[in-house]
C-alpha cells in the first residue's frame, strides 16, 4: 500500500483551499448559505441520512458504477492498460446525479419546496429534475438559449419531468449566464427555494458538498482497481469544466503520491484561439459566482466569453479545489481541442463501443498524448462521465 | 472630515439624504460627469457611482442593461477615476463607487483604493464582498480613508446588522426587499419594511442608515424612508434615461424625476 505523505485537509473552516473558495455572495444570501453549511454539517455525520442516500444511489442511480477494461483501446494504443470508470451508466446518463439526489435530500431536510438549477450541457439540469420529480419538488431549470439549441434532447427531457425550463438570454447565452440568473432567482426567493449548485463552484459549502457527493466515484474506483490490478492506477484522466466529475474522481486518491492525476479542459479552437474555455492553462485568479477561482477575464475584470464544443465545459470559471490543485501541482491540468474531443468520440465508438459525451471526450483526447510515454504495466483510469445521446446533433454536424 | 459623514453632520432632523445610483459611462462616457453635476443640483445629496461589471449578479434587468451599454462604450476603473476628478474640481458632493469586486481585484486592490482616495471618491459599496470577506479589501481601504459601506437585508439577523455596522462607515445601506435591484411596483416593498427598518434601527447605532432597493417615485420614497436617514434610488434613473435617451430632452427627463424625488418628514 501507498504510504500517505501529506494529509491533505481542503477546505479550511472558511471554505477556502489555499487562498481560493470562501463566499462572496450578497448579504441576503448569507443566511441561506450558512443554514446550508450547518444542515450539511449535521446530515453528514447523520446515519440516517447516510444510509438513505446510499440507499438511493444503490437502488435509484445504480451504483457502484463498473470499472470497465477498455481492451481494445488498451490495444490500439499497446502501452499501459485502459480502464473507464462507468458514470455513463449512472441513471440519466452521467455522474450529475449523485449530486443531485444528495443535494434533494438536503433540500428536504430543510423543508424548502422549491427547487432551482443552472445548467449547460443540459445533464445536471435532467438529473435535478429527475430527483425533483422522484421527490415530488417543484423544479425551475435556468439554461442558456444557446445550450438550449445545442442541447434540444435535454431541454425535452427536464420537460417531460415536470421541470419548467427558463431560457436565458443575457451575456453569453450559456452556462455562466444561466448561474447569474439563477443566483438572481435565489436573492429573490431565498426563503423557500434551494439552490441545487450542479458543479464544484460556488460559495462554500458547495464546492466542498458537491465534491463529496461526488467523491463515491473516486472511492469506487479505488475499491474496484485493487480488486481488478491488486494496485493504484498510475494514471487518472477527467474532462474538468467547473470540475465536479474530476473532483469526485480525484479526490480520494490526492494523498496517494504514486498516482499521476490528470484534469483536461477544453481549449475549443486552441488555448491561444480566443475561443477557448481552458480556464486555467489561459486565465488568472479573480471572483465570480460566489467564490475565488481561475477565471477566463479581460485586462479589465470583465468575464470573456468561453467557447467550446461542449456545452458542460464552456464555462470561464473553474471549481475552488482546481485552483488550489493546480497551484500546488498535485494536478497536471492539459487542453484538448474540440478537433481532438471529436475525433476521441469517433475512436471509443469504434473500438469500445461507447459513445461518449463530448465533456468525457476530452478525457479520452488525452489518451494521444499520454499513452506513448506509459509503459505496459501501468494503469490509466479514465472517468467516462457521461454517454453521448444527447450530443448526437452537434456530432452528426461535425462528423 | 469624510465628504460623507460631513453631509450627514450638516443634515437637518427631518431631512432625508437623497443618494442617486447612476451607472458610470451610462449611456454615454461624455454625459456621466454632467448628469451627477446636474443631479446634485436638482437635490441630490450623495452621488453612487456604479462601475459596470460584466455578471452583475445581484442587479435586475435594468443596471445589467446599463452595464452592458457602459461596457460597450469603453468604461474602465481608470475612466470612472478621471470623472470623480473632474467632478471634484466642481463639487464636494459625496461620491461613492458601487461594484462587484472582480474588477477591482484584477486592477490591484491597493492600486484602487490609493487611486480612489487620490482622485476625491468618499467611500465603496461592493454588494457580493460581505462583512465575511471585507479582508480581501479592508486593509487597503482603511489606509486610504475609504469607508466600505455594507449592505444588510431584512433577512439578516441581529448579530449581523451589527457586525455590518460595525465594519461598515459612512453609512450601512439597507435593502428594503430580498432581491435584485430594480424598481418595483409599491406593493412589493411592502408593510414588512417598517419592521425592518425598526430593527435596524435597534442593531445599528454607530452609522446612518440608507434604504434602497425598489424606490421610484417620491412616494416610494416617502413611505420606505420615514425612519431611515436617507434613501437610495437607481434603476428608476436608469430607466429614465433609457426611456428619453438621445432625445434632446433626456437630461431635463432625468432632473424632473430627480427633483420629485427629495422629501422632508
Amino acid at each position: 500500500m501507498q504510504e500517505v505523505i501529506t494529509k491533505y485537509q481542503q477546505p479550511n473552516a472558511r471554505g477556502y483551499f489555499g487562498q481560493y473558495g470562501g463566499k462572496f455572495v450578497p448579504e441576503i444570501l448569507i443566511p441561506a448559505v450558512r443554514a446550508l453549511e450547518e444542515e450539511y454539517e449535521r446530515a453528514s455525520k447523520d446515519p440516517s441520512f447516510n444510509s438513505q442516500l446510499n440507499e438511493l444511489l444503490d437502488e435509484y442511480v445504480g451504483r457502484p458504477t463498473k470499472l470497465t477494461f477498455a481492451n481494445r483501446l488498451t490495444e490500439h494504443y499497446g502501452k499501459a492498460r485502459i480502464y473507464m470508470k462507468r458514470e455513463d451508466l449512472c441513471h440519466t446518463g452521467a455522474h450529475k446525479i449523485n449530486n443531485a439526489i444528495g443535494q434533494v435530500l438536503l433540500a428536504q431536510r430543510m423543508g424548502k419546496k422549491r427547487i432551482i438549477a443552472e445548467t449547460g450541457a443540459g445533464q445536471h439540469g435532467v438529473a435535478t429534475a429527475t430527483a425533483c420529480a422522484k421527490f415530488g419538488l417543484e423544479c425551475v431549470v435556468y439554461m442558456g438559449a444557446e445550450d438550449m439549441v445545442r442541447q434540444k434532447l435535454n431541454v425535452d427531457r427536464m420537460h417531460l419531468l415536470g421541470a419548467e425550463v427558463r431560457s436565458v438570454e443575457s451575456g453569453s447565452k450559456t452556462l455562466k449566464d444561466a448561474t447569474n440568473e439563477a443566483i438572481r432567482d435565489w436573492v429573490t426567493n431565498v426563503e423557500d427555494t434551494f439552490y441545487i449548485i450542479g458543479s464544484v463552484v460556488g460559495p462554500h459549502p458547495y464546492p466542498m458538498m458537491v465534491r463529496n457527493f461526488h467523491r463515491v466515484i473516486g472511492d469506487e474506483t479505488k475499491r474496484q482497481i485493487m480488486e481488478a490490478e491488486g494496485k493504484l492506477p498510475d494514471y487518472l484522466i477527467a474532462c474538468v469544466g467547473g470540475g465536479s466529475n474530476a473532483m469526485g474522481f480525484f479526490y480520494p486518491f490526492i494523498e496517494d503520491e504514486s498516482v499521476n492525476i490528470i484534469g483536461i479542459e477544453a481549449a475549443g479552437f486552441g488555448v491561444d484561439s480566443g475561443k477557448t474555455a481552458a480556464t486555467l492553462t489561459k486565465g488568472t485568479p479573480g471572483i465570480l459566482h460566489g467564490s475565488m477561482s481561475y477565471l477566463l477575464h479581460d485586462k479589465n475584470g470583465q468575464i470573456e466569453l468561453a467557447h467550446s464544443i461542449s456545452a458542460g465545459l464552456d464555462y470561464p470559471g473553474i471549481g475552488p479545489e482546481h485552483s488550489h490543485l493546480f497551484d500546488t501541482g498535485r494536478v497536471k491540468y492539459n487542453a484538448v481541442t474540440d478537433d481532438e474531443a471529436m475525433e476521441a468520440v469517433k475512436l471509443l465508438s469504434k473500438k469500445e463501443g461507447i459513445i461518449p459525451a463530448l465533456e468525457t471526450a476530452h478525457a479520452f483526447a488525452w489518451l494521444e498524448n499520454l499513452m506513448s510515454t506509459t509503459t505496459e504495466d501501468q494503469v490509466v483510469i479514465v472517468n467516462c462521465s457521461g454517454r453521448g445521446d444527447k450530443d448526437m446533433g452537434t456530432i452528426s454536424e461535425n462528423l | 472630515m469624510n465628504r460623507i459623514t460631513q453631509k450627514f453632520k450638516e443634515k437637518a432632523a427631518d431631512e432625508k439624504l437623497m443618494s442617486l445610483f447612476i451607472t458610470a459611462g451610462y449611456p454615454d462616457l461624455e454625459s456621466t460627469v454632467e448628469i451627477v453635476l446636474g443631479m446634485e443640483e436638482n437635490g441630490a445629496d450623495m452621488i453612487e457611482l456604479g462601475m459596470p461589471f460584466s455578471d452583475p449578479l445581484a442587479d435586475g434587468p435594468t443596471i445589467q442593461y446599463s452595464s452592458d451599454i457602459a461596457i460597450k462604450n469603453g468604461i474602465t476603473i481608470d475612466k470612472i477615476f478621471e470623472m470623480v476628478v473632474e467632478i471634484r474640481k466642481r463639487s464636494e458632493i459625496p461620491i461613492i463607487l458601487m461594484g462587484y469586486m472582480n474588477p477591482v481585484l484584477r486592477y490591484g486592490v491597493q492600486e484602487f483604493c490609493e487611486k480612489a482616495s487620490r482622485s476625491g471618491v468618499d467611500g465603496l459599496i461592493l454588494p457580493d464582498i460581505p462583512v465575511d470577506e471585507d479582508e480581501i479589501i479592508r486593509e487597503h481601504a482603511e489606509a486610504n480613508n475609504l469607508p466600505l459601506i455594507h449592505l444588510v437585508a431584512p433577512n439578516s439577523s441581529d448579530i449581523r446588522m451589527k457586525l455590518a455596522d460595525s465594519k461598515s462607515s459612512g453609512f450601512v445601506y439597507c435593502v428594503s426587499v430580498t432581491g435584485v435591484t430594480g424598481a418595483r411596483d409599491g406593493k412589493e416593498v411592502s408593510d414588512s419594511v417598517d419592521r425592518f427598518i425598526e430593527r435596524v434601527r435597534e442593531n445599528i447605532i454607530g452609522n446612518p442608515v440608507m434604504v434602497g432597493f425598489g424606490i421610484k417615485s417620491h412616494e416610494d420614497a416617502k413611505r420606505i424612508a420615514s425612519n431611515a436617514d436617507g434613501f437610495i434610488v437607481g434603476s428608476a434613473l436608469i430607466n429614465t434615461i433609457k426611456n428619453s435617451y438621445p432625445k434632446p430632452e433626456w437630461k431635463q427627463d432625468l432632473y424632473s424625476l430627480v427633483y420629485s424625488l427629495k422629501f422632508r418628514n
